[in-house]
């Protein structure tokens, strides 16, 4: 599904990815783990197309197209969804037309019809009702005035919603207390763990995977994948840190 | 005058006739016959002959001539105009104003497209744009829904309200048109409203008697004849007391207009108890993107609250003309009489707008909220001017403000320029101020869940603009919306 090959990108004049090499097929969830500054947002930016993260080396292909070629808007018509690390705020608009203009664009991106008002309306309760979200919260600002918590699990409604086939998913756990953790796991494993669709897991910690079982466990340090394993790789980096093993 | 032209107008004239066939129909003098270019006595004399004023009438308009002959214009505002040549223009039903277009394949695509983006049907965009033959279809259109429109002036004469042409008012109610005309806004005012009581062409004129809640929102749109009301409009709105209205003016399709200045004059009056909500949308041509051609927009637009307990809300979405001069202000003379000011200014490429509102507390305990959203992109620049004034025995006066605004690019200007004159100590004056760029992880956020840069900007700036666009009645918000979009196209890279 997703073919990174020897991708090198620069944020600004600084090399941050340098020959990365990574391979996800449908039905599979990958869990990139490394230490700070190793380039795991970078890899989240670099594939999602923001402006400013210069690919200078290397291929990605998505589902066998060139995924570097399109633009942001055109990845997330394609299946590619990005969940946010920070999520952003965005005043006076409601997640509901937010969230209904967003899906409704790729849509038409696709060629296919658009949603009407009530037929988007039941997607979003149901998935909002899934992660116990408020429909209030629904029809607030997008990420105004919400915790941490709320704006992962805000995220995770939105993937639900966009029902994307390959989630790519930045430090969702990072600001979530056990219960909120186990809600955002329980969401990934509902809505992602299909055939044809695929996961990438950016994440510090090992607790995600508890919830989450990965297939693969990447260590992503210095810009390169140094070591890949099974699930049981993350325990040992719990264990021993990263050092040992980014050498 | 050509035979065509005259052709077309008889048969629009026809078929008007037919649908104004009706008591209080709206129907005026469509001859097409025009003053010279030029502005003298003559003109002004022409103009009021052709309208079958009355003496009292022209001699006003001859005194607002006399005045205007000695004033200059105003130069205070952060506008960049080029001089105007007064003597180069019509000013009564200038006769070639829209070159003659066989179809709509005739008409710049940039703007076919912008009507399709509105979602504006094609009838309607044949009119816009000015296609050979398309009034009457205009007219047609009217006249099938003649029941529907029969219905609407059915309903506003059972309860008794007045809505008319300024011209039909000042022949068929002399005395009110007198009492309140040029008091709200007097005709030595400034230069352009000056101008106006001089050579104002048509413009709407309605009064709501006392006790009466206006039926509907009203809206020159069921006006067929107010496609020609020309650049200068004069407005007359009078809401007795304990009485309602809502009024729509303007339209957020881009208009096709060769007359480049616009001064129009609009005078609100609320007595006790009584409340006017008057909203625009004003999408008039803004220029081409290197800032050439577009329209001028000196308005003068003032309500005065008179009564105890009366409200004016002004409600606007600016987002055309090249320069854009406007300062919607409500005298509050009224004990506990409120003013409302709501307002998006959009400047793009290289407009400019100085806009803003006054807030005159002459009234005991009376209170005005101002929220006014300004959006600047490409090399324009939006001011924001108001001025918030106190009398001395003006007790427990409050007012709000709030002045934000929202850059894109890094070429545009955003200025505020608030002016606050209190000599009352028990006023309460609160001033709140932001001014903001669209940032880029807003911008990718959006992009991310897969909306282009110009549907994310959009998404956006309605947002910065939302506490205004949910004052606007629902029909107008909606296009307001897509409105604020279409007009910041292109001012992403």
């Amino acid at each position: 599904m997703l073919q990174i090959t020897n991708l090198h990108a620069n944020v600004g004049d600084k090399p941050i990815l340098k020959g990365l090499t990574l391979s996800l097929k449908a039905g599979e969830i990958h869990a990139i783990m490394g230490p700070n500054g190793a380039g795991k947002s970078t890899l989240g930016y670099v594939l999602s197309g923001r402006p400013g993260y210069e690919v200078t080396e290397g291929s990605v292909t998505f589902n066998g197209n060139d995924l570097l070629d399109l633009e942001p808007h055109e990845r997330a018509a394609a299946g590619l969804f990005l969940g946010f690390q920070y999520p952003v705020e965005i005043p006076g608009v409601s997640n509901v037309q937010f969230l209904r203009e967003a899906l409704n664009a790729q849509r038409k991106n696709r060629g296919e019809a658009p949603l009407s008002g009530a037929e988007f309306l039941k997607v979003a309760r149901e998935q909002a009702g899934a992660l116990g979200m408020d429909m209030d919260m629904l029809k607030r600002p997008v990420n105004v005035g919400f915790s941490g918590g709320e704006k992962k699990r805000n995220e995770m409604v939105q993937m639900g919603i966009i029902n994307p086939a390959l989630a790519i998913l930045d430090e969702t756990d990072s600001g979530l207390d056990i219960d909120a953790l186990r809600t955002v796991g329980d969401g990934i494993n509902r809505i992602m763990r299909k055939p044809g669709k695929a996961v990438l897991l950016i994440t510090h910690y090992q607790r995600l995977l508890d919830y989450v079982k990965p297939d693969f466990v990447h260590v992503l340090a210095d810009g390169r994948i140094t070591r890949t394993g099974g699930a049981e790789l993350a325990l040992e980096l719990e264990r021993d840190g990263y050092k040992e093993l980014a050498a | 005058m050509s035979d065509e032209l005259d052709m077309r107008d008889k048969a629009a004239w026809d078929a008007a006739e037919k649908v104004a066939d009706y008591e209080h129909g709206w129907s005026s003098d469509i001859e097409t016959d025009f003053a010279p270019k030029g502005l003298t006595e003559d003109t002004v004399r022409f103009i009021s002959a052709k309208k079958n004023e009355p003496e009292w009438m022209l001699e006003w308009r001859l005194k607002a001539f006399a005045l205007w002959k000695t004033m200059t214009p105003p130069d205070w505002a952060k506008l960049n105009v080029p001089p105007i040549d007064y003597q180069d223009a019509y000013y009564y039903a200038e006769p070639k104003a829209k070159p003659k277009l066989g179809s709509l394949d005739e008409v710049d695509p940039e703007i076919l497209r912008i009507y399709e983006k509105l979602g504006i049907p094609i009838a309607e965009q044949e009119v816009l744009a000015g296609v050979e033959g398309a009034r009457r279809v205009a007219v047609d259109a009217v006249f099938d829904s003649v029941s529907v429109a029969t219905t609407f002036r059915a309903e506003l004469e059972r309860a008794g309200v007045i809505f008319r042409s300024i011209s039909e008012a000042i022949k068929e109610y002399p005395e009110l048109v007198k009492k309140w005309l040029g008091k709200i806004v007097p005709m030595h005012d400034n230069y352009f409203a000056t101008l106006n009581c001089a050579v104002f062409s048509d413009g709407t004129f309605v009064y709501i008697p006392e006790g009466v809640r206006c039926p509907m929102e009203l809206s020159t749109y069921f006006r067929i004849n107010a496609e020609n009301t020309g650049q200068f409009e004069r407005t007359l709105i009078i809401a007795d007391k304990g009485s309602y209205v809502s009024y729509l003016e303007g339209c957020t399709a881009p208009m096709r207009d060769e007359n480049q200045l616009h001064a129009a004059v609009v005078e609100l009056v609320a007595l006790d108890d009584a409340e006017i909500k008057y909203s625009t949308v004003q999408n008039w041509y803004p220029g081409d993107a290197e800032g050439k051609g577009g329209i001028y927009n000196f308005v003068t637009k003032r309500a005065l609250c008179q009564g105890r307990n009366s409200k004016v809300s002004w409600t606007q979405v600016e987002t055309g003309s090249a320069v854009t001069w406007k300062y919607p202000s409500c005298v509050l003379n009224g004990e506990n009489s409120v003013g409302e000011f709501y307002s998006v200014a959009v400047t793009n490429n290289y407009q400019q707008a100085d806009t803003g509102t006054k807030m005159i507390h002459n009234g005991k305990g009376s209170r005005s909220t101002i929220v006014s959203k300004g959006i600047s992109a490409g090399h324009s620049n939006n001011t924001y001017r108001g001025l918030v004034r106190v009398a001395p025995n003006a007790e427990g006066v409050r007012n709000f403000t709030q002045c934000d605004s929202l850059l894109l690019g890094s070429l545009s200007g955003a200025h505020t320029v608030p002016y606050i004159e209190v000599r009352n100590p028990s006023a309460q004056i609160e001033h709140e101020a932001t001014t903001s760029k669209i940032s880029d992880d807003q911008m990718f956020y959006a992009m991310a869940r897969g909306l282009n840069a110009e549907e994310a900007v959009a998404l956006i700036v309605n947002g910065f603009a939302k506490e205004v666009l949910q004052q606007l009645p629902m029909e107008f918000a909606v296009e307001a919306q897509k409105l604020l979009g279409i007009s910041l196209e292109g001012s992403v890279g």
